[in-house]
């Protein structure tokens, strides 16, 4: 089964070679890690996805509270959760083939980027679902590149799950593009 | 007060506590060894002549005296050397804190001489480590790193500092604090838990306690002991838990595990309620996880909450340290007698008994004799007992009874063959007032036999004494056992034991019969200073009982029953 977990950690150098061996040496199945600046200047916060059992996901959050410059971990599967991921998609099209592309992303809620000769690039956010079903009809045109985030998550509702003492006021005035904004040096 | 960065070292050491560290010089911390030679600093170093020893002395120490251990060293080869004993002291939890000279900033990167990655290499076998590169924050993290290495559960912290940052000055203040978000300590165990957990144990009509490491590092064997007598509980210890309970009380098992008292494995293996306190399920331990204590429920007491459910998922956990935790239970546990169970118990130690080789009238000088010997020699004083790894090491757990916490000091979770001197060392240095014992196989002490030189230059008064059977004999034990006897790389020569420690001034004795054995220890124990003696052991003998890897902890191999010898009319066990 698959686990959402959020980690928040000290932005310093090497905490991302820390918690990438720790997956490594104990053997977690990871399959998508993104990591980014938090609310909280100086701390990062990185979602990522577990594919295992109650007790690989059950270690990979104990092991990781054991790292010194990780201040804090959240297991928030199951719980009612914004989970988008982002992609961009180079696909081929030339002609005519453009406006159906243009079509399908718009249904997909998605955007064009940018347009060349024979391709061009498609921005989607959503749900990984929704994400994957673009891709799955887009390569009928033919995918040529492709980048995809993987998950980030946040808890739907008041129940915020940033404790009060860590509420940073102002903090409204980070902008909405929090996916992969630079991870830690 | 301004100071060098290779003072600031010295003066850090100095607040925490330190007066002795284990080292190597070298190009790259030869800043901070100047700092030493230059400075009036109360802290002795100590010259190992390998760095991996450097890292066992300091694991010596801090298990002898509960202290934080200081190992010392250069880049490069001088930190990959200290790798073994770093990784020794993360598994058996010994508060440690290791530094090493880094090339200078500007190098860093380049593949300069003598760098390497030290805190890449040491980032999965220290609790946390440190690259400094400004000497701005090396008090900071010179604080940061002891308090780390001391709390919670301990371990090995690694601060490699380059050699512009040990050079260069700063103003030097030493934080009163540390400001560590993300170290979890631990908190008192839950009242709901601990309740739920008397309740369990006080229904219990076959209940047993397994006493690990944690009881002994968290000061709990008072209460340990006293629940254990309050309900009439009956203990099997781990290897590290060995001194958590008396050995000689007559509820103490003794060791359980892979080679462990027969009676204390079916104890797991019969017990209706499993009280493990600060240990962590160690496969050496359980056996094959499946068939380990069926019949029981498990109470965990722990204070690392990542080992609660690693390996065995607990029906009440208690998270904490072991010395509230069980401080918390011992009101709530009720008087109990258990007949039936300790009965059981004690025919199986009857049993057990009739096996033992030591009930054998053998001609021949075999380990365990020896090792018994040594016990009856010491056992009105307190020694500490360092072992190395192996089947000596498992001996001496089974015939060596220990009435004291701290007095013995073994490799368990890594199992490094090595380790027996150089830990002797850091014991005998930390507690210069008791006896210390190395004792040691053949193929261990060939390892970092080298160390006889620091005992020499040092003049420290370590007792070795060498179970010499010529072979690597656990390994070979396995070949016999499930190799069909084939000996491959295991038989191993060694040099004259009592040439080589002459040569290092050492005086020593070799020991080939029974008879012997008692005055060579007599002598070693009157004689000033180190001494070592070889003792020429039977070649083949193994290690009873054994759980073989994948087996239960129930099925064990065990001694053969004893066959009338041909020839003579005694009885003669089998090997």
């Amino acid at each position: 089964m698959k686990h959402t977990v959020i980690a928040w950690m000290e932005d310093k150098p090497g905490v991302l070679n820390r918690v990438a061996g720790l997956f490594r040496r104990r053997n977690f199945n990871i399959e998508s890690l993104t990591v980014g600046h938090s609310e909280t200047p100086g701390i990062s916060r990185m979602t990522f996805v577990v594919d295992g059992d109650d007790r690989m996901v059950d270690q990979s959050v104990k092991q990781l509270e054991k790292l010194i410059n990780v201040t804090r971990v959240e297991n928030v599967t199951g719980r009612p959760a914004v989970i988008r991921e982002l992609a961009l998609i180079r696909v081929r099209a030339t002609g005519a083939q453009r406006a159906e592309v243009v079509q399908l992303v718009d249904i997909f809620r998605g955007r064009i980027v940018d347009v060349a000769r024979d391709s061009m690039v498609v921005e989607i956010t959503g749900p990984e679902s929704r994400v994957n079903s673009l891709i799955d009809l887009l390569k009928y045109f033919g995918i040529l590149e492709m980048a995809r985030t993987g998950r980030i998550a946040m808890v739907r509702g008041s129940g915020s799950v940033t404790r009060e003492q860590e509420f940073t006021p102002g903090w409204e005035e980070v902008s909405s593009n929090v996916v992969m904004d630079g991870a830690p040096k | 007060m301004r100071l060098t960065g290779g003072q600031i070292v010295w003066e850090s050491l100095r607040r925490e506590g330190v007066d002795v560290v284990f080292g190597v010089p070298g190009g790259a911390i030869l800043p901070t060894f100047d700092a030493l030679a230059l400075g009036k600093y109360p802290i002795r170093h100590v010259l190992v002549r390998h760095e991996q020893c450097a890292a066992h002395a300091a694991d010596g120490y801090a298990r002898a005296t509960g202290k934080v251990g200081v190992a010392i060293a250069t880049s490069g080869p001088g930190a990959t050397n200290l790798v073994t004993g770093i990784a020794t002291a993360m598994m058996d939890s010994t508060p440690m804190v290791a530094i090493t000279g880094q090339v200078a900033t500007s190098f860093i990167g380049g593949d300069a001489f003598q760098e390497t990655d030290v805190t890449g290499i040491t980032l999965p076998i220290t609790k946390h480590n440190y690259l400094v590169t400004d000497v701005r924050d090396l008090a900071q993290v010179f604080a940061e790193a002891f308090y780390i290495a001391r709390s919670g559960r301990p371990g090995p912290v690694l601060i490699d500092i380059a050699k512009d940052v040990q050079q260069a000055e700063t103003e030097f203040e030493y934080p009163d604090s540390v400001h560590l978000p993300g170290l979890m300590l631990p908190k008192p165990a839950d009242p709901e838990a601990v309740k739920a957990a008397a309740e369990m144990i006080n229904a219990a009509e076959r209940p047993l306690i397994v006493a690990g490491h944690g009881v002994q590092m968290a000061d709990a064997t008072w209460e340990l002991q006293q629940i254990a007598e309050k309900a009439e509980i009956p203990v099997v210890t781990t290897l590290l838990g060995i001194g958590d309970i008396p050995e000689s009380h007559p509820l103490c098992l003794g060791m359980g595990g892979m080679h462990g008292e027969a009676y204390a494995n079916k104890a797991i293996q019969e017990c209706d309620v499993l009280i493990a306190v600060g240990m962590r399920f160690d496969d050496r331990l359980t056996g094959q996880l499946d068939s380990f204590a069926p019949n029981a429920k498990i109470i965990h007491f722990e204070l690392d909450p990542a080992e609660v459910g690693k390996n065995v998922k607990p029906d009440i956990a208690v998270v904490g340290d072991a010395k509230d935790s069980l401080g918390a239970l011992l009101p709530l546990i009720k008087e109990r007698r258990h007949p039936a169970w300790i009965d059981l118990i004690n025919s199986w130690r009857e049993e057990s008994r009739k096996r033992d080789i030591l009930n054998f009238e053998v001609d021949e000088l075999i380990p365990p004799f020896v090792i018994r010997q040594l016990w009856e020699a010491t056992r009105k004083d307190d020694v500490i007992i360092v072992t190395d790894v192996g089947q000596h090491q498992m001996w001496e757990a089974q015939y060596f009874v220990h009435d004291r916490p701290f007095r013995l000091i073994t490799s368990g979770g890594l199992g490094t063959m090595g380790f027996g001197l150089p830990a002797a060392i850091g014991a005998k240095v930390g507690k210069p007032e008791t006896e210390v014992w190395a004792v040691v196989g053949d193929g261990g002490f060939q390892m970092t036999l080298q160390e006889l030189g620091t005992l020499m230059q040092e003049k420290i008064a370590v007792k070795i004494a060498i179970i010499d059977n010529s072979f690597l004999g656990m390994v070979r034990q396995w070949q016999e056992f499930f190799y069909d006897r084939r000996y491959a790389g295991t038989p191993i020569m060694g040099p004259d034991y009592v040439k080589l420690a002459e040569a290092y001034n050492i005086p020593a004795r070799c020991v080939t019969r029974n008879e012997e054995v008692a005055d060579a220890i007599e002598e070693a124990r009157a004689t000033d200073g180190p001494f070592l003696i070889a003792f020429r052991v039977k070649e083949e003998v193994n290690v009873y009982p054994m759980v073989a890897p994948g087996a239960g902890v129930g099925e064990m191999l065990r001694r053969p029953e004893p066959r009338i010898a041909q020839g003579y009319s005694g009885v003669e066990p089998s090997w």
